[in-house]
């Protein structure tokens, strides 16, 4: 295989872990969407360059969707919305950023060590770039986890989405990547149209007591 | 592609076509019969099926095993919407529902009907995920048809909750592509299920046993398995209650369906580790977690929902067992359990409609004031509860006589298990049909054919399982190892 070809997928790949690394410290939610959009970016060249090196003409669709769909119109409609509700402020974490980012480590060594073990046999590249994308779908988890804020757990959900185009992307010869993507796509807009309509500013399960009283999953 | 219009094709194209026709139609009335229509030519499809073996194509193919779910589904598809068409007419005097609401509904329940099809008649693992997530997208949307707050807080934490399982599910689904591409190659066949069975035991097993990880925590997720069911209880008591009867009685069943289909795939492969503890033990969970939950139930609808989490984790340990007659008794409770749930959901639904409520200590009296309402749901909860002589006994004794029979010890949990859940159950349910009865805020107007069509079925199933019956359900329970 060409020595550039490998290199260069590898930095792409990596570069979308470092950005989710990246994320999980944002404390402003718009500095938050644009990190994020940062990735699509990011995603969107590691798909390209897939495409290119494995000759698959299909995939630079679903580096055209990344980019259109994940790099502008999603982040600039949750900028509106975020403007629209009145949510610009500091994001709310569960855990403070020390802790979340050692976590993130452990969950990139844990991905490493278990997908280089179990693809010994499958080729070097799709074996790396699958060890990276189980890293940015755990860091993305992480950040779902770690947020209260109905925005920045839809960004973390994104996060996942774009782990798992990436795996798509590298498993090469994978059939229906394009319309997985869109399929995924149609779930996006979808969540962020809700969070739109509906106002949903937190996460329900909030420090407030009168909230947990009504819904600890029982109404009185 | 070209899909033949047999029964397969009108499985898929009758309910996408007419889930595009009721988006477009306003009158409730007339939506409301069409999708009866629409409901009863896909069961009639389904049933067709029965009689005409196809060849496996690249995208869909009819086996043995999911024939078994594709006329559960399309039957209790069709008898949900009988009973909907009832449900709806009360919704809409009392303003909980307007029409255009209604024409949304309509046009998303024939969705879920076309996206659960596809999911059980797709023979790509790709095509199957594409399916599942359409229906989660489907379900979400109708969870939300309320528009109250509780609705909408319960349509959000499904559709997270959902996703991630979904994205889970995926990862699962790409590696098993990756561990198909060396021996199966590049492309389509890497996914094409029956490509996939027949050359599974070549794969890398490592790769497939952490694939399985991923399918089962994914789509797991779906079907509500201990851990992973926080959404299962609040979207079944916000949704409209014809909702809560498919999600209970079908879409669970589809997840799991899918988990099946993988477990075979891991059971062919000499080297992978042995799916069946890993089902088993989250199945156990779910039943002992959700029968100690259900004693603290303030809400019948979420009640319910708790009993439907302890059904699928003894259809899940059932599987997970393995073994012929393991198998055959997961398979006669999960149908038991879809027509018996589907049916109390029914009583269910038009008694939170007669009295108002869906509390479980403003309702009493139940066979004094509405005694065909009353004595179906003492029928039903009866029926699930798993006493004799009904048909979820019936597959409930199946699954403990066959754990005794090779773990003994795993049976004592089980039986512990069934023993808090029926507890539970019965303590609510005197407290539900007997005592004082509450008033009522609204004339019953129930449609009642529903019901006890399903309770008939799960009677007769209880006394006597018709021989072909019983000589299918044992060849698929073979075919599952």
């Amino acid at each position: 295989m060409d020595a550039l070809a490998f290199d260069l997928a590898h930095l792409l790949a990596g570069c979308l872990v470092l950005l989710s690394f990246t994320m999980l410290y944002q404390d402003r939610l718009y500095a938050l969407l644009n990190v994020f959009a940062l990735q699509a970016v990011a995603l969107s060249l590691s798909v390209a360059w897939q495409a290119w090196i494995q000759g698959a003409p299909h995939l630079y669709v679903t580096a055209a969707i990344a980019l259109v769909f994940k790099a502008i119109i999603i982040p600039v409609t949750l900028h509106r919305v975020v403007a629209k509700l009145g949510i610009h402020r500091e994001v709310e974490t569960v855990v403070s950023v020390g802790p979340t980012m050692l976590a993130g480590i452990g969950l990139v060594a844990l991905s490493i060590v278990v997908m280089l073990r179990v693809t010994v046999a499958a080729d070097p590249l799709a074996r790396e770039d699958i060890a990276f994308a189980l890293s940015v779908v755990l860091l993305g988890l992480l950040m779902m986890i770690t947020r209260r804020n109905a925005v920045s757990q839809v960004v973390g959900f994104m996060s996942i989405e774009n782990g798992l185009i990436l795996a798509a992307a590298g498993a090469k010869g994978m059939p229906l990547v394009v319309e997985i993507s869109v399929a995924f796509s149609v779930l996006v807009a979808l969540i962020v149209i809700g969070v739109f309509l509906f106002r949903i500013r937190e996460r329900f399960d909030t420090v407030d007591v009168a909230a947990l009283d009504r819904f600890q999953g029982e109404r009185r | 592609m070209s899909i033949a219009i047999d029964g397969l094709g009108l499985i898929l194209i009758v309910p996408a076509a007419s889930a595009a026709a009721l988006a477009l139609i306003s009158d409730y009335r007339l939506s409301a019969r069409l999708n009866m229509l629409a409901s009863f030519v896909t069961l009639i499809s389904a049933l067709s099926l029965l009689f005409s073996k196809s060849e496996p194509g690249p995208y869909l193919n009819v086996d043995d095993l999911n024939i078994v779910f594709i006329v559960l589904t399309a039957l209790v598809g069709f008898t949900t919407s009988v009973f909907s068409a009832s449900y709806i007419g009360h919704e809409l005097e009392t303003g909980r529902l307007s029409p255009p609401h209604l024409r949304f509904y309509h046009a998303m329940y024939q969705a879920l009907l076309f996206s659960m099809n596809l999911a059980l008649a797709a023979n790509n693992i790709g095509v199957m995920w594409v399916a599942i997530e359409m229906a989660t997208l489907t379900t979400v949307l109708m969870v939300g048809l309320y528009r109250t707050r509780e609705a909408i807080e319960a349509a959000w934490k499904y559709f997270i909750l959902g996703s991630v399982g979904i994205a889970f599910a995926l990862f699962g689904t790409i590696l098993v592509y990756m561990a198909a591409r060396p021996v199966v190659g590049e492309g389509f066949d890497g996914m094409i299920w029956t490509v996939l069975i027949e050359r599974v035991s070549a794969f890398d097993p490592a790769l497939l046993d952490v694939a399985f990880v991923f399918l089962l925590l994914g789509y797991g997720t779906k079907v509500g398995l201990a851990p992973l069911h926080a959404w299962l209880p609040d979207a079944h008591a916000e949704g409209p209650t014809p909702i809560s009867a498919v999600l209970s009685g079908l879409l669970l069943n589809v997840a799991l369906y899918a988990v099946l289909r993988f477990k075979l795939l891991l059971a062919a492969n000499p080297g992978a580790l042995a799916p069946g503890p890993l089902m088993a033990t989250l199945g156990l969970s779910s039943l002992i977690f959700a029968g100690l939950m259900l004693y603290r139930r303030r809400d019948i609808k979420r009640m319910f929902a708790y009993s439907s989490i302890e059904h699928m984790g003894i259809i899940a340990f059932a599987f997970g067992m393995g073994g012929p007659l393991a198998n055959f008794a997961g398979l006669l409770h999960m149908t038991m359990h879809s027509l018996t749930k589907s049916a109390i959901f029914f009583a269910v639904g038009h008694i939170a409609q007669v009295k108002g409520t869906q509390r479980i200590a403003d309702v009493r009296g139940l066979t004094v004031t509405h005694p065909v309402l009353g004595w179906g749901l003492v029928m039903g909860v009866i029926a699930i509860a798993g006493l004799p002589p009904l048909g979820v006994f019936t597959s409930e004794f199946l699954v403990v006589s066959s754990t005794f029979a090779r773990q003994p010890w795993l049976a004592l949990p089980l039986v512990a298990g069934l023993l808090v859940a029926l507890g539970a159950l019965m303590l609510r349910l005197q407290g539900l049909v007997f005592g004082e009865p509450t008033p009522d805020v609204a004339p019953s107007q129930a449609s009642y054919a529903p019901m006890f069509a399903h309770l008939a079925l799960v009677f007769v199933a209880g006394i006597y399982l018709p021989p072909p019956l019983v000589a299918w359900f044992q060849h698929v329970a073979g075919l599952l190892g």
